[in-house]
């Protein structure tokens, strides 16, 4: 029987990976659990207040993008719009451009993932470095995420150590200091010599224009310290409708995607430098970008675009655990990625058709998400979605007999006595593949179709 | 739509069954002890005789269409006001929170609704439905209790704990990463054959680890893939639902 190509991924996943996701993804969520739940004992009752102020956002973007856009430039910051990635990208360009700039140094944001900036600064002979360590080792090895908040999920320290002697950043070491340390220096000059900076933004306020970034290495403050020009690359849902809702939502995304009460850098930036400040970008610019959010708003799944980028539904997965964030073959793994990246994806849904399969709908992902998504309900509709629009699908288990069957009280009793007659058959060699593919693995109990109905009517028989 | 069973919910003694497809095409003594207990408790038992399946394979496969035509057909055998008690959490998560998904926009999405508002999973329904906190007999058993999924967010899960832990003799043994998917999920462990066993396989090592007597569940589709995986690998474990536990425990008064 055909299998859907995220479970041959699985399948092909070598060991030492598997462990290193799965070790990795447990204790992310061992430790957010433990955390959240230490300091906010009611916290699901915060998830749903989270949950409804996102929604808010998602059903006002009209109204808050705008108010968000206003209230930037009269902090000074210019603001571009981008529909897709190309304009997301055209539009980096250009205010490097316009400054002359060649070097850049970019701290992480998972929308430059979407628009594959770096590749497209490159090809224009614009230096683009990730400062991040995770994404500085992604970015050198030509490898990609697989985790929203830990990008080198996959890889253990042999690896990274390899890689480094690889890159001429020191003899093999694999000590995580000595990686960090190297990697430190390496990058210092990077900053010292760059135009200009890039970051995302983890949340933007719409009342004051404030953009707010959460970080663990201090690696965005070095790029903003260090250059005189500011671009943020913005997805067009990352609004709060008001700076007091920061509280609450700083809360549960360090607890939920790292397990920490607070990330080690929290930055509240409201423009460029003021006349008064020594240091600090001359320049910022927001770039709000598009690039198939409003696919996802004019779904039935816009509660996804509630999403704050945090991992903890990532972490319980237990799907994503086996398979790795690589086998979503796109930017957004694990359940989040599932329903995000097929809805990105717009004309081309059929290609990424299949990742809302992949799930046993445990429900394990709305548990944890701190905006109460209802994830495994968003992943039933695009299943329904994809029936509807008739995308094939490997393995698929043809429903209509069941149908025919499961709406005819005879033909069901009928199917349940006479079918008594697979105990007695050698039903490995039955042509059924389904059946095939289950008794591969496990053993199936004796058919007992009927039994329970016969023994009522004895009953009542005798009664 | 309705997130978890509606808090208030028919809770006379006298009900429809809904025995579950699995019940009548594998286990028979499952759906016979949830007869029992129920009598036991002095619960009438009616089993409207039209049911099939609650139409979950077909809503999680994506195929609405035929899903929806297996509820509506659920919906008109089950007629009536009486409490429907299910001995599966997911077949009672499907209608009160499944089937209202599918009928979003159905014309006769109300009907569907009414049903999920009287459905209770078993456990859920002696607990907090009769007020039963407390089971008879005796059973020496150290038992390892798989919270089925599906049963997430209802009081299903800590029901059939209280119960099953009020029963002079039985031990419930903790084991790890307890809330952790077996790995079942319908079509699911077909389709994605690898990723299924990968889970269910650790599922195993945990239970193992704790050593129990036998594994219980409120969920037989949860049992037969694990139970499955364990007796096709030659270590078989023992498998029961939580009803048959309930009337064995009954034998000793």
């Amino acid at each position: 029987m055909a299998t859907q190509q995220i479970d041959q991924f699985a399948a092909r996943l070598r060991p030492d990976t598997k462990a290193s996701v799965y070790d990795g993804s447990k204790k992310g969520h061992e430790k957010r659990t433990a955390v959240l739940f230490d300091h906010f004992p009611d916290a699901n009752h915060l998830r749903e207040l989270a949950g409804n102020i996102k929604q808010h956002v998602v059903e006002n973007l009209d109204t808050l993008l705008p108010a968000a856009a206003a209230a930037l430039e009269r902090n000074g910051v210019k603001v571009h719009w981008a529909s897709t990635a190309e304009e997301a990208n055209a539009a980096v360009l250009a205010i490097l451009r316009a400054r002359g700039a060649t070097k850049m140094v970019k701290a992480k944001t998972m929308v430059s993932e979407e628009t594959l900036l770096g590749e497209y600064l490159e090809k224009n002979g614009v230096e683009c470095v990730e400062t991040d360590l995770g994404e500085f080792i992604v970015q050198i090895d030509g490898d990609h995420p697989s985790h929203i908040v830990k990008p080198i999920i996959h890889k253990n320290r042999r690896e990274i150590a390899t890689s480094f002697e690889k890159h001429g950043l020191g003899a093999y070491n694999d000590d995580p200091q000595t990686i960090t340390r190297r990697a430190r220096v390496h990058l210092r000059k990077k900053y010292l010599e760059a135009d200009a900076a890039l970051t995302g933004a983890n949340f933007i306020t719409s009342d004051t224009g404030r953009l707010v970034l959460v970080t663990n290495e201090g690696n965005s403050r070095f790029c903003l310290a260090a250059t005189k020009c500011h671009i943020a690359m913005v997805g067009i849902e990352k609004l709060l409708p008001r700076e007091r809702d920061l509280g609450l939502f700083l809360n549960l995304l360090a607890r939920s995607g790292t397990g920490q009460q607070l990330t080690v850098y929290t930055e509240f930036i409201s423009g460029p430098k003021g006349p008064a400040q020594p240091d600090g970008p001359e320049e910022m610019h927001v770039v709000f970008v598009d690039n198939g959010r409003t696919n996802a708003l004019a779904s039935e799944c816009r509660e996804i675009l509630r999403c704050i980028r945090c991992g903890a539904c990532l972490n319980v997965c237990p799907v994503y655990r086996q398979a790795s964030g690589h086998a979503y073959r796109s930017v957004y793994p694990g359940p989040v990625g599932a329903v995000l990246s097929p809805l990105l994806a717009g004309d081309r849904f059929p290609e990424l058709a299949d990742l809302p399969k992949a799930s046993s709908l445990c429900g394990a992902c709305n548990e944890v998400c701190p905006v109460d998504i209802p994830i495994p309900d968003l992943l039933l509709r695009l299943r329904d979605k994809a029936k509807r629009e008739k995308v094939p699908s490997a393995g698929a288990i043809p429903m209509t007999p069941f149908g025919v069957l499961a709406t005819s009280p005879s033909l069901w009793r009928t199917a349940m006595t006479m079918s008594k007659a697979m105990n007695h058959l050698p039903i490995e060699v039955a042509p059924v593949n389904p059946l095939q593919a289950w008794l591969g693995q496990r053993t199936l109990p004796d058919w007992h179709g009927g039994d329970f109905r016969k023994w009522l009517k004895n009953r009542s028989a005798k009664g | 739509m309705s997130e978890f069973p509606p808090a208030s919910r028919p809770a006379g003694k006298r009900v429809q069954l809904m025995a579950t497809c699995l019940c009548d095409a594998f286990y028979d003594d499952v759906a016979q002890a949830t007869v029992e207990i129920l009598e036991h408790l002095g619960v009438a038992v009616e089993f409207p005789a039209g049911q099939t399946c609650c139409g979950q394979p077909a809503f999680n496969g994506g195929d609405w269409p035929a899903s929806r035509r297996v509820v509506r057909h659920t919906v008109e055998v089950f007629a009536g006001e009486l409490p429907v008690i299910v001995p599966s959490g997911s077949c009672a998560a499907m209608m009160f929170h499944g089937a209202p998904l599918e009928f979003e926009k159905e014309p006769d999405a109300a009907a569907i609704t009414a049903l999920g508002n009287r459905t209770w999973e078993l456990c859920d329904y002696i607990v907090n439905g009769l007020g039963i906190t407390k089971w008879p007999g005796k059973l020496d058993a150290r038992i390892a209790l798989h919270r089925s999924c599906h049963s997430r967010g209802t009081k299903s899960g800590d029901s059939a704990a209280q119960l099953l832990a009020s029963i002079p003799g039985v031990t419930i043994l903790p084991f790890g990463e307890g809330e952790q998917c077996c790995g079942f999920g319908g079509t699911f462990c077909v389709s994605f054959p690898n990723i299924s066993k990968g889970m269910g396989e650790l599922k195993l090592d945990h239970i193992r680890a704790a050593k129990p007597d036998l594994v219980a569940s409120l969920d037989m589709s949860c049992l037969m893939h694990f139970g499955g995986l364990a007796e096709k690998d030659g270590q078989p474990i023992v498998a029961r639902h939580v009803a048959q536990l309930l009337r064995d425990s009954l034998k000793a008064i």
